[in-house]
């Protein structure tokens, strides 16, 4: 048997992708190294020695716990709010089809199509023209309006896949439409929804843009980073709260990849 | 043979029961119930706040006072068409457009190998592979860059190694893209702008390459085309729509920054950075309202260039 030479790919091929996935992934890795490092003043490589001194400096300020504090509070709600919104919008848009459809899927993708900065300086402005003071349900606001987008691209894929025929079944054995969302619908669409949850909060977690127009003086854990990184006071510190925020928000992204991969197999998706 | 159950069932009684039964009759009530929420949030929230941003961009500021005056006026925009002003929209548009032209070519080996190659486990991985750099924290990629980039970083450690050094001095002794290290230079500035949005142009480009036949470039190597050929005939033809799916992201997001600029990079401005300095120290908002305005002409333009070019299939 002839091998197929289409199957293999050319060496150059190869050597491409894996050189793209490297530039992606080890300037990541570079961070977990620093937070280790004993310099304490510049960026030197290699490190010098290394320590885990910076976990317990980090332990005891005050401040980095109150931003971490705030940043899990506005992602909660933000993503309690996006979470309903988001699946009331996509439970209309992919059941029906009505005049005006079009228009609010894209009112819905567009926070998150135009740039941060134009959503920023419009929350910013409207707050000022209504002279709304800065707390932190201002950053909720915003945060909560893009996160929509996320809970619904998750929740509009899944109820696609979701076969209209099992909702008719429901009815026709006599459940009322409650019933129905909470014995039928609600299983089948269940984890595309705690998947795009985690997604919106990892999302809010990580927010910079949109943040410094709608903060007062409060600060979020990255607006915490970006000061650091603008007028640096303690660097290994920095070093550990970027480790901390990458493995925060890496983990709610593998879990929402493990509750969406297996979405195809769900009972009577083929209908 | 015995009557069953009727043909229509009784209502199941109860409130829950009326306001189901209410919803079954008349399927607009419940479709206007689950619109009504998010359509009125977005709809005053944030298409509320842009038409405000739209309406300061024709007030003007007062030269004297500072004070913003609340006249229409289209003032503010004839400040954007000052040279130092123009600078920054050309400069911003230019380098928007290098970094989408950079990640595509990055891109397009990684999304290839993930169509057509990749199986099983691997595609898999491929998948997480680039899911997690794209959703990883942006601030803590451009940190990482500042320690690669800095003077005494990595980089400089590395080209030391390999006896490259004078190629990096030779490099950032040119003019424009040069400067006193990586970390302020325009050149940093795009290599970070590359890795922070490269990742967004991966996912549509694959998902346009998985819809190219295999046996459509088998027959042209068939029909005696070299790799080359096929590549510029075939593939890169069929793969165009999802290249411009991707070059909407990457675009549109490096149009709209302004923490990489002032991080890595000179002090010459991007848009971004203009609006934050006109809103913030300047006081000047309609300026700001006026500056933001030009992102969302230009992707106005790309949109419905991009849509006409049917790249909104491949999204």
């Amino acid at each position: 048997m002839r091998s197929d030479p289409n199957t293999r790919a050319p060496l150059a091929l190869k050597i491409a992708a894996a050189g793209g996935l490297l530039f992606l992934h080890l300037p990541i890795l570079l961070i977990f190294v620093y937070a280790f490092t004993t310099e304490e003043k510049s960026y030197q490589w290699p490190p010098p020695g290394l320590t885990l001194q910076w976990f317990a400096v980090t332990w005891n300020r005050p401040d980095v716990w109150e931003a971490l504090k705030l940043s899990v509070q506005v992602a909660s709600i933000a993503t309690a709010i996006a979470l309903v919104l988001g699946t009331l919008c996509a439970a209309a848009i992919s059941g029906t089809k009505f005049f005006g459809r079009e228009a609010i899927s894209l009112l819905v993708i567009l926070p998150i199509a135009l740039p941060g900065i134009i959503t920023g300086i419009s929350l910013r402005s409207a707050f000022s023209l209504m002279e709304i003071p800065f707390s932190t349900w201002t950053i909720i606001l915003g945060h909560a309006t893009f996160c929509v987008v996320v809970v619904y691209n998750n929740a509009v894929a899944r109820f696609r896949r979701t076969s209209r025929s099992m909702i008719e079944a429901s009815m026709d054995l006599g459940a009322n439409g409650f019933q129905t969302f909470r014995h039928v619908v609600l299983p089948n669409i269940g984890t595309a929804l705690v998947a795009g949850g985690m997604l919106a909060f990892a999302l809010s977690f990580d927010e910079v843009i949109v943040t410094t127009f709608t903060a007062g003086q409060q600060q979020t854990l990255p607006i915490w980073m970006l000061e650091e990184l603008v007028r640096p006071r303690q660097r290994p510190v920095t070093n550990v709260v970027a480790m901390v925020v990458v493995l925060v928000t890496l983990l709610p992204i593998l879990a929402a990849y493990y509750l969406t991969r297996d979405g195809d197999q769900i009972a009577g998706a083929g209908k | 043979m015995q009557a069953s159950a009727p043909a229509i069932q009784p209502s199941t009684g109860g409130i829950a029961g009326a306001l189901s039964d209410l919803f079954w009759r008349r399927p607009k009530v419940p479709l206007l119930l689950m619109l009504l929420p998010p359509v009125l949030w977005l709809g005053i929230v944030y298409l509320g706040s842009l038409l405000a941003l739209l309406l300061q961009s024709f007030f003007s500021i007062d030269e004297f006072s500072g004070l913003v005056n609340r006249e229409f006026t289209l003032k503010t925009y004839g400040e954007l068409l000052q040279p130092s002003n123009l600078d920054i929209i050309v400069r911003t548009v230019s380098m928007a457009a290098l970094v989408t032209l950079a990640s595509a070519v990055i891109a397009f080996p990684i999304a290839y190998f993930a169509a057509r190659y990749a199986r099983g486990k691997w595609k898999a991985l491929f998948y997480l592979g680039v899911m997690m750099p794209l959703w990883s924290s942006y601030l803590v990629k451009i940190y990482a860059w500042k320690l690669i980039l800095a003077k005494e970083g990595i980089l400089t450690w590395f080209l030391g190694k390999v006896h490259l050094n004078w190629l990096l001095d030779a490099w950032l002794s040119l003019p424009v893209v040069g400067g006193n290290s990586l970390s302020v230079s325009f050149t940093g500035t795009f290599i970070v702008f590359v890795y922070v949005w490269m990742p967004f142009m991966i996912l549509p480009i694959q998902a346009a390459l998985e819809r190219v036949p295999g046996n459509l470039v088998e027959a042209s190597s068939d029909l005696g085309a070299s790799p080359s050929q096929t590549f510029r005939n075939v593939l890169f033809p069929l793969a165009l729509p999802g290249i411009v799916a991707g070059s909407i992201f990457t675009f549109s997001l490096t149009l709209g920054d302004y923490i990489i600029p002032q991080i890595i990079g000179t002090s010459r401005l991007f848009i971004g950075q203009a609006v934050y300095a006109h809103q913030g120290t300047a006081g000047n908002i309609p300026l700001a309202a006026a500056f933001s305005v030009v992102p969302i002409v230009v992707m106005g333009i790309y949109l419905w260039g991009a849509k006409r070019m049917g790249a909104f299939d491949a999204l």
